[in-house]
C-alpha cells in the first residue's frame, strides 16, 4: 500500500467511524429512552391500581 | 445508501487524479462534508430567523440540532483537510491559507454557541439570544467560501470557477453522487437527533406529571 493509498484510507475510516459513533450514541439514548418509558408506564399503572383500590 | 454508492464511485469507479494519485479520492468526501457543514449551519441560521420572526419556540431546538451537526460535519472537514493536506503538501495545517484559517474560526464560533447556551437558564430570553448568535454566524460562511477566490497566493485548489467544475464528468457525477449522499446522511441525523430531543422533552413533562 502506497502512502497516498494510507491516507486515502485514514480520511474514509475517519468518516466511517465518526458516523458509527454518531449513530452509537442515539442508539444509547435511545435505550435511555425506552427504559424511561418503561419505569413511566410502570408508575402510571401503580398510580391507576391504587386510584381504584 | 446513496453515500455508499458515492463512496465506492469514489474508490472504485472515478479515475485516479495524474498529478496527486489515489490521495485526490479524498475530494469526494473532503468537499461534500465541507458543504453540508455549510448547509447544516445555514439551517441553523434559518430556523433561527424562523424564532426570531414568529416566536415559536420549537425553531430554538431545531436550531440547536442543525448548529450541533454543522459543528460534527466541521470537524470532519478539519480532519479530513488535514489528512489531504498532510499528502498533498506536506503539512498538517497551513496558517498561511485563507480558507483554512476561516473555516477554522467559523467552526470555532460555532463550537462557542455551545458554551453560549449551557452558560444560560432555558426559557425564552436563551432561545432569543442563541438565535441572533446563530445568525452572527451565518455571515461568516459566504466569507469561508468566497476567501480561496479572494486569496492571491494559495496552495488550496479551486475546483469550481466560472468556467465550470474543473474535472472530467466522471469526477464530477462522483463528487455530485457523494454530495447527495452526505447531504441526505445529514438530514436523516437531523431528523433522528431532533426526534430523540422531543422525545426525552415529553419523558421529562411526562416524569415531573406523574411525580
Amino acid at each position: 500500500m502506497s502512502t497516498g493509498e494510507k491516507y486515502l484510507a485514514g480520511a474514509y475510516a475517519v468518516l466511517l467511524v465518526v458516523v458509527l459513533a454518531y449513530v452509537a450514541i442515539i442508539a444509547l439514548k435511545l435505550q435511555r429512552m425506552e427504559r424511561d418509558l418503561s419505569e413511566l408506564a410502570e408508575l402510571a399503572r401503580r398510580r391507576r391500581e391504587e386510584a381504584a383500590a | 445508501m446513496l453515500l455508499g454508492g458515492g463512496v465506492a464511485l469514489a474508490l472504485l469507479w472515478a479515475p485516479e487524479d495524474a498529478d496527486q494519485g489515489p490521495s485526490q479520492r479524498i475530494f469526494y468526501i473532503h468537499v461534500p462534508v465541507a458543504l453540508t457543514a455549510y448547509a447544516c449551519f445555514g439551517w441553523a441560521a434559518w430556523k433561527a430567523l424562523r424564532l426570531l420572526w414568529v416566536r415559536d419556540q420549537r425553531y430554538d431546538l431545531e436550531s440547536y440540532v442543525a448548529v450541533h451537526l454543522g459543528v460534527i460535519f466541521g470537524i470532519l472537514t478539519l480532519v479530513t483537510g488535514s489528512i489531504w493536506a498532510r499528502v498533498s503538501w506536506g503539512v498538517w495545517w497551513s496558517w498561511g491559507e485563507q480558507q483554512l484559517v476561516l473555516f477554522l474560526i467559523l467552526f470555532l464560533f460555532y463550537s462557542a454557541y455551545f458554551m453560549l447556551r449551557f452558560s444560560l437558564d432555558p426559557g425564552p430570553a436563551r432561545a432569543s439570544i442563541c438565535a441572533v448568535y446563530a445568525l452572527f454566524g451565518v455571515v461568516l460562511i459566504p466569507i469561508s467560501f468566497l476567501a480561496i477566490r479572494l486569496a492571491e497566493n494559495f496552495i488550496h485548489p479551486v475546483v469550481f470557477t466560472r468556467d465550470g467544475p474543473q474535472m472530467s464528468d466522471s469526477m464530477f457525477f462522483t463528487f455530485v453522487v457523494c454530495l447527495g449522499g452526505m447531504l441526505a446522511l445529514a438530514a436523516a441525523l437531523y431528523t433522528n437527533e431532533l426526534l430523540g430531543k422531543r422525545l426525552d422533552a415529553r419523558i421529562r413533562e411526562l416524569r415531573e406529571a406523574l411525580s
